[in-house]
């Protein structure tokens, strides 16, 4: 809402600067967003009138001019202006004038010699003045100045024009109107008496009003002039009002629609009464019903939607847009005006379906009085009689829902004031504060009954009252207290893994975390997941932004990718965060943990060799993070994912059978095409199913030692470690407490299509210390057991 | 070492009282000869071992006659007491040697960098999350979580935003084909902590949201916390109160001025704005702040009741607070960033100085 100080100042004219204004507004939720000079400051701009246009002797496209500022002497100016003319009045920018530019620097008017010919100044358009203006050529200076005239003065361009951010609640802010009453309110000072002449009417003649949608329309004023004349301009202080607020001036019947709308907060439309017939009727659009609105388009109007008609068809999109063919243009003669009331709810979201967004539909969805209409009427009328003559009807006042002109009475309880603010506010404040906003007061014994003002479509309940005594009385009134808290049950469950402490796991071992857009681009999600089905957003930013990620996989590997084109070779990165993805269950949001890791093991070191990472390295990755959750048993199977190598790459399974993970080297083909030039490993965990541990309990600590057995097995190649780890655990053997693998070779001595895994077991006995015999037969029975179930050899 | 042999022989029978001394002296000066540890074990195996010439003194002694053997006695035994305490000092000298020379030998150069990971780093906007949420904790509060696809209800309607209200329209929200939606604020979890819990409630909800909205000051994925408290007799000076505490906490200093400007949202009246001196100038006024000196950091209010409602929560038995504010904003603040966007872009050499 641009609001023009000189506008304000004729509505309620406070003491205080407009600085201080704006910011006792600000504060009390009219926000300033900025405060704008109308024109720049420039000086010594004056009212010249032109006696004498002669062509320039040497130069085709300039003029001499001879004008008359007022002086003794004419001075003499050298323009490129076409259409200078005898008697016209023009901006004069004397010499020693200064005209800001927009870059700051300034321009300054000396005497000067055109091709030859002295110019004394110079004619000013209205973009050299600083003035928002798009008209072309000079700027227009009104018939009756006089030669010698200050521009400035002039013109009242010594104003600034103030921008509020109306919340959606205060729709009364929205008018001139309001804001003077939220001025005088927050400043305590009262409006200045409008005078407005009462129409009166001349005919009788009138159209029929009849509404349907009485849901929709409470309220339809409607009043038909005769004789206007449409082709009139509207007169310059309207103009320039209408300029200051930023509508563009068109006709004046238009314009004064759209002043009535700014001073009182009232859309209005004027039709061109002879393209109507029969009645105005306001009813619900019949689905399909076609209508060309005044922006020149068509739309097809759905059933939801209000329209004003006449016995023939739609001619407006009620409370958003007129129709273009009963418009009026500059031929029109007699015109039917409309100022009506439609609910909130029923415009409400209804402009943006069909695309528009208008003052009007602006104010309607967020609430019009419901009692100003006849005024706004009357207000309407006299303006354009004044501009454009006119015989004026009666009025027509056709009220299908009183209802709407009850006002709502709210209770407040004075103790619910304190107990909601933390605050006492006496009563006599109370009073003030609310009387100062319209409201009508009728006290109670513990409080009072509030008449709440039509205007405040936001003062429903009881709080709503209360927000207003905040705002008014001052926010900084009202003390910070820190509240006696009393304890609230605790839940810490010890079995529970905090993401943190993932977190710290992996930073231990140089991981840096990153946090990338939950959205990808569905090329890469179909790379990555082709079986998983990814959930698409209806109105994405971009194609690279258009599909919720089913594994965070997608987003480091476009960091990864960020980063090798940086120089970074060496990467090591995480994230945590929910992925999506639609199921036949419907959709599921899982947390994800996940990592990955390309380059070298280490950053160049003296104590140790370069090398790069392998599988290995992110498995010992995943093994710590899944140790975290100890108690727990994860085995890794020959991985399925298709974006990652199928020799390298495993999936993660918990006791329940569930594939809790993947870890495995990126798929070299996917490598190719994310031009990543370099291997990457990658893993990726499901957090809720790695973060519960179980609660230790204690075991009793043998007192007997521990014997240490290494044995070294001959396996065909296609055997896996985890089978021969599936007989150990299968063994029942209770005494073997631990086992590890330590070596695995391939080479001299070992036969081809075999390899050598060497494990070093441990035995121990709770009750006693193990004899030799009896270690022996235990390895022996295990090498049986591995003999028989994975054909293991002992290597000799 | 040929010369013990002769002494050996030289004093098989017992020794007069000056070549007792003469033999201590000679030991004496051996012990301090000796240049290794070995040598000196040498010495006293010569003279103090099963054979040496000391010991083998105390043996004759039987060969005395009685009146004799109790002063020779004491004196092979003081001479055999002096040269073991010489011994012992000229060992610990030794050892102290050995140990020096080893020492010497081992000296690494400890300026070269230690062997194995360096350690890696959390993202800034999670550091500061976890900043966020270590002082809300303190300040009894605990902290919530829920899904960033929602459904309309939650987002908007059980927030007192019904369809079609204008309020919509500050939500740049994205939409799934189906209605569902991406969050625009973290007040959704507010909605479902209240529809499961009973007051008293004080909670937190850090996490993504998201907007339809990119440019200099906008990513259309930022991260928001949420807070709520609910309770019997929860006003505005308490939630005045808690958002000070927070703040000084944040910024680690013993006074902030913060201001609070009547807004607007659906889901509190009275509703508030709330700004923060500016961190950078105090107050004087600078880039930072826009030369106003004061930073809009957060949005508030109390519960409105039609929410409370909603979730079956009777506004005239509860009242209570809710406050939203971005985790950006915040850590931009603290760490003088100034590009919204370097966040997302995870840039390692961005990252890492958070490390």
């Amino acid at each position: 809402m641009k609001v023009s100080e000189q506008w304000l100042r004729e509505l309620v004219n406070p003491e205080q600067d407009i600085a201080s204004i704006g910011e006792r507004l600000t504060f009390a939720g009219v926000e300033l967003d900025g405060v704008e000079s109308v024109a720049s400051d420039f000086t010594n701009v004056v009212v010249g009138q032109i006696t004498k246009v002669e062509p320039h002797p040497d130069a085709d496209r300039l003029r001499v001019c001879q004008v008359d500022v007022g002086a003794e002497e004419l001075i003499q100016i050298v323009t490129n202006v076409a259409g200078v003319t005898p008697e016209m009045l023009v901006p004069v920018a004397m010499i020693g004038a200064k005209l800001p530019e927009k870059d700051g620097s300034i321009f300054k008017i000396k005497k000067s010699k055109l091709r030859g010919e002295l110019s004394q100044g110079m004619f000013c358009g209205a973009e050299t003045l600083g003035i928002d203006d798009d008209s072309e050529g000079l700027l227009e200076i009104p018939a009756n100045a006089k030669p010698g005239e200050d521009v400035r003065e002039l013109l009242s361009l010594n104003d600034a024009v103030l921008e509020f951010d109306i919340t959606p609640n205060r729709a009364d802010c929205l008018s001139m109107a309001g804001i003077a009453r939220e001025v005088g309110v927050l400043t305590k000072t009262d409006l200045m008496p409008v005078t407005q002449a009462s129409v009166i009417a001349v005919a009788n003649d009138v159209f029929p009003v009849t509404i349907d949608a009485v849901d929709g329309c409470p309220r339809y004023v409607g009043r038909i002039i005769k004789n206007v004349n449409a082709a009139v301009k509207a007169p310059r202080w309207m103009r320039e009002k209408l300029r200051r607020a930023g509508i563009r001036s068109l006709s004046a019947i238009v314009d004064v629609t759209n002043y009535v709308l700014l001073e009182m907060g009232q859309p209005m439309h004027a039709f061109d009464l002879d393209k109507l017939s029969g009645g105005i009727q306001v009813r619900r659009a019949e689905s399909g019903e076609k209508l060309e609105l005044l922006d020149g388009q068509i739309i097809e109007l759905r059933d939801d939607s209000m329209v004003i008609a006449d016995e023939n068809s739609a001619v407006a999109l009620a409370g958003i847009m007129g129709g273009l063919p009963t418009s009026v243009t500059d031929a029109t003669t007699n015109i039917l005006l409309e100022s009506a009331h439609f609910k909130p709810v029923q415009i409400a979201g209804k402009a943006r379906s069909y695309g528009l967004h208008t003052d009007s539909s602006y104010r309607f969805e967020r609430g019009v009085s419901p009692e100003i209409q006849v005024r706004a009427i009357e207000r309407a009328t006299e303006l354009i009689v004044e501009i454009c003559g006119g015989e004026p009807s009666v009025i027509v006042d056709e009220v299908a829902d009183k209802t709407v002109l009850e006002q709502r009475v709210i209770k407040l309880r004075r103790e619910r004031v304190s107990r909601v603010l933390g605050l006492e506010i006496d009563d006599a404040e109370i009073e003030n504060i609310l009387t100062r906003l319209g409201c009508v007061l009728s006290k109670e014994d513990d409080g009072w009954q509030v008449t709440a003002p039509l205007f405040r479509f936001d003062m429903q309940i009881e709080v709503d009252l209360i927000e207003e005594l905040a705002r008014i009385y001052g926010y900084d009134q009202i003390p910070a207290t820190l509240r006696k808290l009393s304890p609230m049950k605790v839940v810490d469950s010890e079995a529970e893994i905090q993401l943190d402490a993932f977190h710290k796991l992996l930073t231990s071992r140089d991981y840096q975390e990153v946090i990338s857009y939950s959205f990808v681009d569905a090329e890469i999600e179909s790379l990555l997941t082709p079986e998983m089905q990814a959930v698409a957003l209806a109105n994405p930013l971009s194609a690279e932004l258009a599909v919720m990620r089913t594994t965070l996989w997608s987003g480091l590997l476009k960091v990864a990718s960020h980063n090798l084109k940086r120089q970074q070779s060496r990467l090591r990165l995480f994230e945590t965060g929910l992925t999506f993805v639609q199921t036949d269950e419907g959709l599921v949001q899982r947390k994800k943990l996940s990592g990955l890791i390309t380059g070298s093991l280490q950053h160049a070191q003296w104590a140790s060799s370069a090398q790069n990472v392998d599988f290995y390295d992110i498995k010992g990755d995943v093994e710590a993070l899944l140790g975290v959750a100890s108690g727990q048993d994860f085995v890794f199977e020959v991985g399925t994912v298709d974006c990652l190598h199928p020799g390298q790459s495993a999936n993660i399974i918990n006791t329940g059978g569930e594939v809790i993970g993947h870890v495995g080297a990126l798929h070299p083909g996917i490598e190719k095409q994310l031009s990543l030039g370099q291997n990457v490993f990658i893993f990726e965990l499901d957090v809720e199913r790695i973060k519960h541990c179980e609660i230790p309990v204690y075991k009793k600590v043998s007192a007997y030692p521990a014997i240490q057995r290494d044995l070294a097995l001959l396996v065909s190649d296609d055997v896996q470690f985890s089978q021969l780890e599936e007989v150990l655990k299968k063994s029942e053997i209770v005494q073997l407490i631990d086992y590890h693998l330590f070596d695995s070779y391939v080479g001299q001595g070992v036969p081809k299509g075999h390899k050598s895994l060497a494990m070093n077991l441990t035995f121990q006995d709770v009750e006693r210390t193990l004899e030799e015999a009896e270690i022996n037969s235990l390895i022996e029975k295990l090498v049986n057991l591995l003999a028989k179930q994975t054909g293991a050899s002992l290597r000799i | 070492m040929c010369g013990f042999v002769n002494t050996h022989v030289l004093y098989k029978e017992i020794a007069t009282v000056q070549e007792l001394e003469h033999i201590l002296e000679e030991a004496q000066q051996r012990v301090a000869a000796s240049a290794e540890l070995r040598d000196l074990d040498d010495v006293r195996v010569h003279y103090l071992g099963k054979k040496g010439l000391i010991t083998e003194q105390l043996k004759q002694l039987g060969k005395l006659p009685a009146e004799e053997r109790r002063e020779a006695g004491q004196s092979i035994n003081k001479a055999k007491q002096q040269l073991n305490a010489a011994i012992g000092v000229r060992k610990a000298e030794l050892e102290t040697e050995v140990l020096n020379k080893r020492l010497a030998e081992e000296a690494v150069d400890v300026t070269m960098p230690g062997r194995g990971f360096e350690t890696g780093g959390i993202h800034p906007v999670t550091r500061t999350i976890n900043r966020i949420q270590n002082i809300f904790v303190k300040l009894g509060f605990s902290v919530a979580e829920g899904p960033e696809i929602e459904d309309d209800f939650h987002n908007f309607t059980a927030l007192n935003i019904p369809e079609h209200h204008p309020a919509r329209a500050m939500h740049d929200t994205f939409y799934f084909p189906d209605g569902k939606l991406l969050r625009t604020h973290t007040s959704p979890v507010q909605v479902r902590v209240m529809e499961k819990q009973e007051p008293p409630l004080r909670i937190i909800a850090p996490g993504r949201v998201y907007r339809c909205d990119s440019d200099l000051t906008h990513t259309p994925m930022f991260h928001q916390v949420e807070g709520l408290m609910v309770d019997t007799d929860v006003s505005f000076a308490d939630l005045k109160g808690i958002l000070d505490e927070f703040f000084k906490a944040f910024f680690e200093v013993d006074e902030l001025p913060t201001r609070f400007r009547n807004s607007f949202f659906p889901f509190t009246e009275p509703s508030a704005e709330t700004d923060i001196q500016c961190v950078h100038c105090k107050g004087e006024g600078c880039k930072v702040c826009s030369h106003t000196g004061w930073l809009e950091v957060m949005g508030c209010g109390m519960v409105h009741p039609n929410v409370l409602k909603m979730s079956n929560i009777d506004p005239e038995k509860y009242t209570g607070f809710a406050f939203g504010f971005g985790v950006e904003r915040l850590a931009m603040l603290r760490y003088g960033i100034d590009d919204l966007r370097i966040f997302f872009e995870n840039d390692l050499r961005f990252l890492r100085q958070f490390n």
